[in-house]
């Protein structure tokens, strides 16, 4: 056994890391295809295979896909472009954190996805409400978040700052941002996975593309495999955006792992 | 008489208490002339307010009464007259040694030209040449309390606030470091205010050593080491050092004992 915070070789990460998925899909494989599990409630991993193929090459997924990426970053960096600078702002002035906390603390919990009836009503089924939806999901959570890390800067980096001649202006520049930048992306990542579920959400009412609308589609058909596919290809999606993030970080911010 | 450059008029600081608790009276009222080119140590024991006296002088603290004048105008906050090294490792970890040491230069608005050559400079005097690309986090204590010292250096201020810069050292280090402090001092007259609790370093370093109280704190003493300049680490074991280091420990163990029964 390893002893605690021990670490691992990358080989044998990546060796691990796999394992689990092929565990995964052998467990599935023996529930379906051994007969545990109806195939009306769950496909087995080979149908599911197969009808993915056949919603990418006759059914034209791959533009699903393509729409519903564009919309959860679309919504995504709209809501980040917003909320970052005033987490800064609230993380970095008191008076700007009392004044606006309470609201967005409240405004945090307000669930985006009972805001989809509402703003069918108000900006139709159009690709606008999709982009609100996440917009609203995301922009209190990162205003909070980013607001409390800042908050949180050390005192004594901010105090030798200003030794040095730092302005106040100086201090959020050159001390809180890039004293935070790490954090604020891992924010940012963390934000991203939700603005996920929202999306998917906003899909499966009112709409007639992405790939919740897809789900809703195979479900009037019974077509587990599809949908199936559809929630794996989300999953997908999702390790090859936080391995970019994982990655992007590691360029920009060597200082963490030095 | 040489040039008052720095003056502490009647400070005082007390701390409200906490939690209901009663306030702590930190620094009783303080007086403190420095002239020109002193190196001043401040010594005396844990919690006798050496670090508030510093951080009141570098504008990071305000005082409860009474004021401190830079060159005849009065601190009202922290600035770049007044470099800081701090007992705690306050490199800023996203800079490069090279970047950290340029950080006053930049927010002064220096062209790069300039900057880099003054940091050329600095990491030569403070021993840290080929370490310029290195980030904080890859360098010894050591070398991190040598690069903030250049940091401080570089901004070129009025006056030097060193609190108990290398407390967390080992002796070797700590004596190395003393040396080279003390080196850029002989030739570069900087004025300085070092606070410490280790007696021979106070004496080794200064000219005038300031012995402060128990709390709450006061200065008690102010002791001028007339030792040779330049001195060599040799200067440790000679009688005058000798006889400074027991009239010393003399004063600071009446005080720990004070500081003990309280
Ligand atoms: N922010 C604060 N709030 C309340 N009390 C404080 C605060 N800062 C310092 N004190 C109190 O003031 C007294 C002096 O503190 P100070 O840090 O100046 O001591 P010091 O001489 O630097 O000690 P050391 O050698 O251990 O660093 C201490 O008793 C401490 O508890
Ligand atoms: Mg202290």
């Amino acid at each position: 056994m390893p002893r605690p915070l021990e670490p691992v070789s990358q080989g044998t990460r990546v060796v691990l890391g796999i394992s689990f998925f092929v565990l995964f899909v052998a467990a599935w494989a023996v529930a379906t295809l051994g007969g545990f599990v109806s195939k009306t409630f769950l496909a087995d991993p080979i149908t599911m295979v197969q009808d993915g193929w056949l919603l990418l090459t006759r059914f034209g997924f791959l533009s699903d896909i393509g729409i519903t990426v564009w919309r959860v970053v679309g919504g995504f960096v709209l809501a980040a472009l917003f909320a970052v600078p005033i987490g800064v702002m609230m993380g970095a002035y008191k008076p700007i954190e009392a004044f606006l906390e309470p609201f967005v603390s409240f405004a945090r919990y307000l669930p985006a996805s009972a805001f989809v009836p509402l703003l069918i009503l108000w900006a139709g089924i159009g690709e606008m409400q999709k982009l609100l939806v996440i917009f609203i999901g995301s922009f209190f959570q990162i205003i909070l978040m980013v607001a409390v890390a800042v908050g949180n800067t050390r005192r004594d980096l901010v105090e030798a700052a200003y030794t040095l001649g730092s302005s106040d202006t100086g201090v959020v520049k050159r001390v809180l941002i890039p004293a935070n930048a790490p954090d604020i992306a891992e924010i940012l990542r963390l934000v991203l996975g939700w603005a996920w579920t929202y999306v998917i959400v906003a899909e499966l009412i009112g709409s007639s593309s992405g790939i919740g609308h897809m789900i809703i589609d195979s479900q009037a058909l019974l077509a587990t495999g599809q949908m199936i596919f559809g929630i794996i290809v989300i999953g997908i999606i999702g390790l090859i955006s936080d391995f970019l993030f994982k990655a992007l970080n590691r360029v920009l911010f060597p200082w963490r792992l030095a | 008489m040489t040039r008052t450059i720095l003056k502490v008029d009647t400070v005082s600081r007390v701390f409200p208490g906490v939690r209901g608790g009663a306030p702590v009276r930190a620094l009783e009222p303080t007086n403190l002339t420095v002239a020109e080119n002193d190196f001043i140590t401040i010594l005396g024991p844990s919690g006798c307010g050496k670090s508030t006296l510093l951080r009141i002088v570098a504008g990071l603290d305000r005082p409860s009464a009474g004021r401190v004048l830079l060159n005849d105008r009065e601190i009202k906050g922290p600035g770049a007259d007044r470099g800081m090294v701090f007992q705690s490792y306050t490199l800023f970890p996203w800079l490069t040694i090279a970047e950290n040491i340029a950080y006053g230069l930049r927010e002064k608005g220096l062209p790069k030209a300039q900057r880099s050559e003054i940091v050329a400079s600095y990491t030569e005097k403070v021993g840290l040449r080929g370490f310029e690309n290195h980030y904080p986090k890859q360098l010894s204590g050591g070398m991190q309390q040598r690069t903030a010292i250049a940091r401080a250096l570089a901004n070129d201020p009025a006056i030097l606030l060193l609190d108990e810069p290398f407390g967390a050292l080992d002796n070797q280090t700590r004596s190395l470091m003393q040396e080279l402090l003390l080196g850029i001092w002989e030739r570069e007259r900087k004025t300085v205010l070092f606070v410490t609790h280790d007696i021979e370093e106070s004496i080794f370093l200064a000219s005038r050593v300031i012995v402060m109280t128990a709390r709450p704190g006061r200065i008690k003493a102010d002791i001028p080491v007339d030792l040779p300049h330049p001195r060599h680490y040799r200067m440790k074991t000679s009688p005058e050092f000798s006889s400074l280091k027991a009239q010393l420990t003399e004063e600071i163990r009446a005080e720990a004992l004070q500081a003990e029964a309280h």
